[in-house]
């Protein structure tokens, strides 16, 4: 993300006239935040729904507590050794964020290559496709092997795992600008640089986002299963540990975790999103009204 | 003093020769897989400096690539195109370009679409900013000027699509349509205020468009163009009078007379329109 403090920001400041468009299109980060607010209070309300099921499920005895436990059960786990369910979430997240962003900076490095030199592209699709399709739970024992039991394998295979959607959504993004724009910059004496700044970059971010959301909860997926297949930290691990010790409140501690980290994740892309696309966000609500 | 002496040498030129836009014998091939497709042939057109002239024809009939041609984003498949006495070989700056569709970016205001321009070509950024509320007036973007393109309608789009164009005062302005997806009032109320542009700001205009009245009410000259390949079926001359009201020239004799030669020339294609 560092080489986009040079790529241009929209501007965010709301409308100077405060005209007519001001009660369509709310600048400013406030109004995004508050709008972001707005919309994700529904998702929460289904995930309260699911909390208060489940406690009903195991407070009626509907199934053995060894099987699942109540959600009780699962808090007071978490509660007892704060410290040990603290540092393996940190353990994982540091893996998942590391390799989210080492799989952002690639990624869109190699779709930029790849839009701009269709050899690279032929050459490199084939490849990315491998990559994408191998399965990683195959290959991670490898990168243990080569790279020991420290978080380096998990953190690469985090990045295989979020690199593809990136690239691919990037590639799209890129190609997806109109023609007549690209016509248009060349009639103004634009240069290849400066229209990749002005013009095909921004363009390509709605679909870059929508790339950074699947591949931000891949990240996730990407640590625990490097974690699944050698690891002594990390959530991945506690969730094993766990299972051979048929300990179901601290497993699914670790799963609600684990889950939580990459919901997280993905809000905070959203939330980015709708920092750094006012103009987006503005046209989703807009659909939203005309659906209703 | 190399780069005085071939200003005076280009502007001897320009005056030699005299024409704003020179398209000598040209023709125009496109190779696509399946097949070849022969746009233009043998088009041979001059432009004067200040004229406002108006391409009408049938769809396909290669009038895109015609101002693509002038624009130097196109390169003839044999032919000459000159701007100003010089060989157009790749994209011009001294141009403006209005596209059918505004193609405006939707992360920026109108202001900053306006400005888009002036950033590319990197003008002083006082005089661009000053020069955007001169447009922005002059064309009844008041108010507007923070909007954004989802929140401007498609009249106001095209609007800010031309202040982009006119941004730089280029001595040639080619406009693709530009009215194409406006409604009828919308329409009219844009011609009107696009003469007056052209009569303040003395621009040459190309215009590209599907309404003969369009044409007629605007253009000095009219090229009609035959069906594909595209040639120049006959140069109109538009005898109406340099300050024209709407109403009062669409009931001159002469109007009905150049839109009666157009519509002939056209044939039953639109006429059916
Ligand atoms: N890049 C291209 N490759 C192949 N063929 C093309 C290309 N551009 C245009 N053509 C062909 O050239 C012909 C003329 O196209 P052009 O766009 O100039 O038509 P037009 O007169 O502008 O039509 P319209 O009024 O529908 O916009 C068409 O038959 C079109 O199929
Ligand atoms: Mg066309």
């Amino acid at each position: 993300m560092a080489a986009q403090s040079t790529i241009e920001q929209p501007e965010r400041t709301a409308p100077a006239g405060a005209t007519a468009s001001a009660t369509r299109r709310p600048g400013g980060a406030g109004a995004g935040l508050l709008r972001f607010a707005r919309n994700t209070w529904r998702p929460a309300a289904v995930l309260a729904a699911i909390l208060v099921v489940w406690w009903l499920v195991t407070a009626a005895d509907l199934v053995k507590p060894y099987l699942v436990p109540s959600p009780g059960t699962t808090l007071d786990v978490v509660l007892a050794q704060p410290g040990y369910f603290a540092h393996h979430t940190w353990i994982t997240t540091y893996e998942t964020v590391l390799g989210f962003a080492i799989a952002i900076v690639v990624g869109v490095l190699s779709a930029v290559v790849m839009v701009y030199s269709p050899t690279v592209e032929k050459s490199l699709y084939p490849l990315l496709l491998f990559a994408q399709v191998i399965p990683k739970i195959a290959i991670a024992p490898l990168f243990i092997v080569w790279l020991g039991f420290g978080l380096s394998p998990k953190v690469v295979v985090a990045v295989l795992m979020a690199f593809f959607p990136i690239v691919i959504s990037t590639v799209t993004g890129m190609k997806s600008i109109d023609p007549e724009m690209l016509q248009l910059s060349a009639t103004m004496g634009a240069g290849p640089a400066q229209t990749f700044r002005k013009i095909r970059f921004p363009a390509a971010l709605p679909h870059l986002f929508a790339g950074l959301k699947v591949a931000a909860t891949m990240a996730v997926t990407g640590a625990v299963v490097g974690e699944f297949v050698g690891a002594n930290e990390g959530l991945g691990y506690v969730i094993l540990q766990a299972n051979g010790n048929l300990d179901t409140p601290t497993l699914f501690a670790g799963l609600i975790i684990m889950s939580l980290l990459g919901v997280l994740l993905f809000v905070v892309v959203e939330l980015l999103e709708y920092l750094v696309l006012p103009w987006q966000a503005s046209r989703r609500t807009d659909a939203t009204t005309t659906t209703l | 003093m190399t780069v005085g002496n071939t200003t005076t040498q280009r502007s001897a030129d320009a005056t030699a020769t005299g024409a704003a836009v020179e398209i000598d014998q040209v023709a125009v091939r496109f190779r696509t897989k399946k097949k070849d497709v022969t746009a233009l042939r043998d088009v041979s057109v001059r432009i004067e400096p200040g004229e406002f002239v108006a391409i009408v024809g049938a769809s396909g009939c290669g009038k895109s690539t015609l101002l693509k041609l002038v624009s130097g984003l196109l390169r003839p498949s044999s032919g000459q195109v000159r701007l100003h006495g010089e060989d157009v070989r790749g994209p011009r700056r001294d141009i403006g370009y209005v596209f059918q569709r505004a193609a405006l970016l939707d992360w920026r205001t109108a202001r900053r679409n306006i400005l888009l321009q002036a950033e590319m070509r990197g003008m002083p950024r006082a005089q661009a900013r000053q020069r955007v509320d001169e447009l922005i007036a002059m064309t009844g973007l008041t108010g507007f000027e923070d909007a954004y393109p989802n929140e401007l309608s498609g009249g106001m789009q095209q609007r800010v699509a031309l202040c982009r164009a006119l941004l730089h005062r280029p001595p040639v302005l080619l406009m693709d349509e530009p009215f194409g997806a406006l409604d009828a009032l919308t329409r009219e109320q844009m011609n009107v205020e696009l003469r007056r542009i052209w009569r303040e700001t003395g621009t040459t205009v190309l215009l590209v468009t599907h309404s003969i009245a369009e044409a007629v009410y605007l253009a000095n000259r009219v090229i009609v163009m035959t069906p594909r390949p595209g040639t120049v079926a006959e140069v109109i001359d538009v005898d109406l009078p340099v300050e024209r009201d709407y109403g009062q020239t669409m009931s001159a004799p002469e109007f009905a007379r150049a839109t009666g030669r157009i519509r002939d020339l056209l044939g039953a294609t639109t006429t059916a329109e």
